[in-house]
């Protein structure tokens, strides 16, 4: 085999693999994405049953409740907006009303959430960053402040 | 007033650090000796200061001095011991002098071990190595001082995540953090040899040990953060496709890129400029997943409360040295001259061909962690890219690499006969096929995938096997003469089996795992029972347990399978009263190859507790693979090839001039 012989198997073989991995990412790309939304986006936007989707916001005050067996409701808010979640399965440690969450799962035909996998906060200081943004958009939170403010809320 | 002295020393370090940067770079340049020697002293100095800042600051954890305000953030007199020391790199100011301290031990590694490297080089591979502690020494003065007094002290810290109080996570930073840095070793040469514009053998010989320890290192580190999510966050998952985790995943990819193209710069002479590269992607992508993983614009429990401009520091940090190191391959590269000609089909085409799916693997699962930063960036719409993604990326272009990985040592050096290679595999082909089809026929639940997935495990073990049985010609001689050639077989030889064979294990225990995972969600009452698999589980009762620094909820489950009594488990959901959090605590079961997980969730208000239990078939399998991967790569390391100031015994090479 000559030079030449080798070179061009060996950038047929790169080639080869490029393209391979090229065609693999564009293919998975197209439905293996997963958009964020607030609940104001979702309010907006017209979301279809079955897309999957992630919801943040915080978890609504007193919104919290246990209905049968393993499946638990909340409220999921951005102070302008909110959507009941329904989610069966253990909640995160650092799940708590008051405090920001997403949820990974698809809206319902009745306007309603269906999670399988919540994610909270990992510490009290930390705010997920998508959360912080889109209540900064709803004008409920600034950097460095410790908890949103809900409307109407007085700072002790 | 101690924890000044150790802020001075860090400062100390940086000044001698620059000195180390400079005078060693002019020297080799000039072929001045002894301003090349500056080097060794330097960087001994260096390890030796920023050595004692770091136990400055262990002290301060452990003497819980809260009037420094890194310990009064993170720490609490009432946290063990354990997690008191743990507790200094559980934070962004304490993780980077742990960074910086691995880099300068290295530096000093190479400082005195280092005799048998030509002079011009080390001085050049320290110049470079004391460059990066300059940026992350330089980095950790300017923005993110862990000797800050706070006044008044307050009498009592405000503790650690709970999250971060575990054994597997105490010491997985250092772990990992010896593998990240373990790269920069790799990049200092790789630089070295650009500027001196020649890679030898005994330069590919330098490079692989550091690879093969960082790669061991990055491997372990890895394997307890993934062992950590399974039993502590309690989804019963090994691996999340979490860009977290991708981060520490990339850097992994190609360290077992270069590790495997260095033993071709070094036995060959061929693939030169590939693996300089290599060597600098290594690196970078360390650096990126220090960045992505401490910057905060990740959601992770390692973002710790973030300060932009340290962000903004940090991408500059990386820009210069990504953007500076391809400057010069982009300038010096075609410098490097290959030698070694061989045909496609060789053990050099294999390696070639590992290469190209192992960086094709690492580009999939880079666009996959970035894309949705890239998008967010330019204010695009917010997403996230799942396991999916990766399931549908990464799996498929690792598999052909898997199904390859036991031909490639079988194959000779330049020109190797395939047929005679899968002759010698047909044993292990036989095995695998025989498992996949007992899969398929036996168990009716079985996807077919599965039993694929676990044919390709077999092949990989028994092609490991195959591979030892060839060099030590076992059953084709009698045993003694087998077992005196296994005795004298190297030990590269015997790690690479390993590290193959545990790849074959890995495989299965993550076949195992998502092929025939069992899942229960229920809430029960005192004395009702459910049923997970072939297990009866049945909620004893619930009590409360003190803890040193917390108290728990425990669960008492009866398990019983078949009728017969296994005894208890005790799930635990831990509240930390200082940090006002909460922690859950798995019970895992195991008989080996598979584990009965279960975990106690919240009361549900109506007089039952949310249980979750799974069993996780082969799940053991996942971590005991990568240990024995890892372990293989410290047989390997033992090799006397490596071994400092053994013999050659391979040929005697030229020895490099004095300079240029």
């Amino acid at each position: 085999m000559t030079r030449k012989n080798r070179r061009a198997a060996f950038i047929v073989t790169s080639l080869a693999i490029l393209g391979l991995a090229v065609g693999l990412v564009l293919y998975a790309m197209r439905d293996n994405i997963v958009f964020f939304y607030s609940p104001s986006d979702i309010a907006e936007k017209d979301i279809g049953p079955g897309q999957r989707i992630r919801l943040g916001g915080m978890v609504e005050e007193g919104s919290l409740a246990h209905s049968s067996e393993a499946t638990i409701n909340f409220r999921v808010t951005d102070f302008v907006k909110a959507v009941g979640v329904t989610y069966t399965g253990i909640l995160p440690d650092l799940f708590r009303e008051g405090q920001g969450v997403v949820a990974e799962g698809h809206m319902q035909a009745d306007g309603s959430f269906v999670a399988d996998t919540v994610l909270a906060k990992h510490d009290e200081k930390y705010m997920p960053p998508e959360v912080a943004e889109s209540l900064k958009k709803a004008g409920r939170w600034k950097e460095g402040e410790d908890t949103p403010m809900p409307e109407g809320a007085v700072k002790p | 007033m101690i924890a000044e002295l150790g802020h001075f020393s860090l400062v100390l370090a940086l000044a001698v650090a620059c000195v180390q940067m400079v005078v060693p770079m002019i020297g080799a340049h000039r072929g001045d000796v002894a301003m090349m020697a500056v080097a060794q002293k330097a960087a001994l100095a260096q390890f030796a200061l920023v050595g004692f800042a770091f136990v400055v600051l262990v002290n301060a954890f452990i003497t819980s001095d809260f009037s420094v305000s890194l310990v009064a953030e993170n720490s609490h007199s009432t946290k063990p011991l354990i997690y008191k020391i743990s507790g200094v790199w559980a934070n962004h100011e304490g993780s980077m002098v742990l960074w910086v301290l691995i880099l300068s031990l290295y530096g000093a590694l190479v400082a005195l071990f280092g005799g048998n490297l030509p002079n011009v080089l080390r001085a050049r591979v320290l110049a470079v190595q004391a460059s990066i502690g300059v940026a992350f020494i330089g980095f950790i003065l300017i923005t993110s001082n862990p000797f800050l007094r706070v006044v008044p002290p307050p009498f009592e810290g405000r503790g650690l995540n709970p999250l971060l109080q575990d054994p597997g996570l105490a010491f997985h930073p250092p772990f990992l953090y010896a593998g990240y840095v373990g790269l920069s070793m790799a990049f200092s040469f790789a630089i070295a040899a650009l500027i001196e514009g020649r890679v030898d053998a005994s330069w590919a010989r330098w490079v692989r040990p550091w690879t093969l320890g960082a790669w061991t290192a990055l491997t372990i580190g890895i394997a307890m953060g993934s062992w950590w999510a399974y039993y502590t966050l309690g989804w019963g998952g090994f691996w999340f496709w979490d860009p977290v985790e991708n981060a520490s995943l990339m850097p992994w990819i190609v360290a077992t890129a270069l590790l495997h193209s260095a033993i071709v710069a070094e036995k060959r002479g061929a693939l030169k400029s590939w693996t300089v590269l290599l060597a600098i992607f290594a690196f970078s992508l360390s650096l990126i997943g220090t960045f992505l993983v401490r910057s905060g614009v990740l959601n992770s429990v390692h973002a710790f409360a973030s300060d932009p401009l340290r962000g903004v520091v940090i991408l500059g940090i990386i820009s210069f040295f990504i953007g500076g190191a391809l400057a010069l391959y982009g300038w010096r590269a075609p410098k490097l001259k290959a030698e070694g000609l061989f045909a496609p089909m060789s053990r050099e085409g294999a390696l070639i061909v590992n290469n190209l799916l192992l960086t094709a693997a690492g580009a999939a699962v880079f666009i996959g962690t970035l894309y949705p930063l890239f998008l967010d960036a330019l204010n695009g719409p917010k997403i996230t890219v799942g396991a999916p993604f990766f399931n549908m990326t990464f799996v498929p272009i690792m598999v052909p690499l898997m199904i390859l990985v036991p031909l490639g040592p079988l194959l000779g050096w330049k020109r190797a006969d395939l047929v005679a290679a899968l002759e010698r595999l047909m044993g292990a082909g036989a095995l695998a096929v025989f498992v996949c089809l007992a899969i398929m026929g036996f168990i009716s639940e079985a996807p077919w995938l599965a039993a694929l997935g676990m044919g390709l495990a077999t092949w990989l073990v028994a092609g490991a096997f195959s591979e030892l049985a060839a060099r030590i010609s076992l059953f084709s001689s009698p045993l003694s003469v087998s077992l005196r050639k296994a005795r004298h077989l190297p030990r590269a030889q015997w790690g690479m089996a390993f590290a193959h064979g545990g790849l074959g294990v890995l495989v299965a225990g993550v076949v195992g795992m998502t092929a025939w995972q069992q899942e229960l969600v229920t809430a029960l009452k005192v004395g009702e029972s459910a049923m997970v698999g072939q297990y009866e589980l049945t909620l004893e009762k619930v009590g409360m347990r003190e803890g040193p620094n917390f108290e728990a909820l425990v669960g008492v489950i009866g398990v019983k399978k078949d009728g017969k009594d296994l005894g208890f488990m005790l799930p635990e959901k831990r509240r930390f009263p200082v940090e006002r959090q909460e922690k859950t605590e798995a019970a895992i079961r195991t008989n080996g190859f598979a584990d009965l997980y279960v975990v106690i969730g919240e009361d549900n208000g109506q007089g039952g507790y949310t249980i979750r239990a799974y069993v996780n078939s082969f799940a053991p399998w996942i971590w005991g693979g990568a240990i024995i991967m890892a372990f293989g790569g410290l047989v390997s390391l033992t090799d006397r090839r490596y071994r400092v100031g053994a013999p050659s015994r391979a040929r005697v090479r030229a020895q490099p001039q004095a300079a240029e």
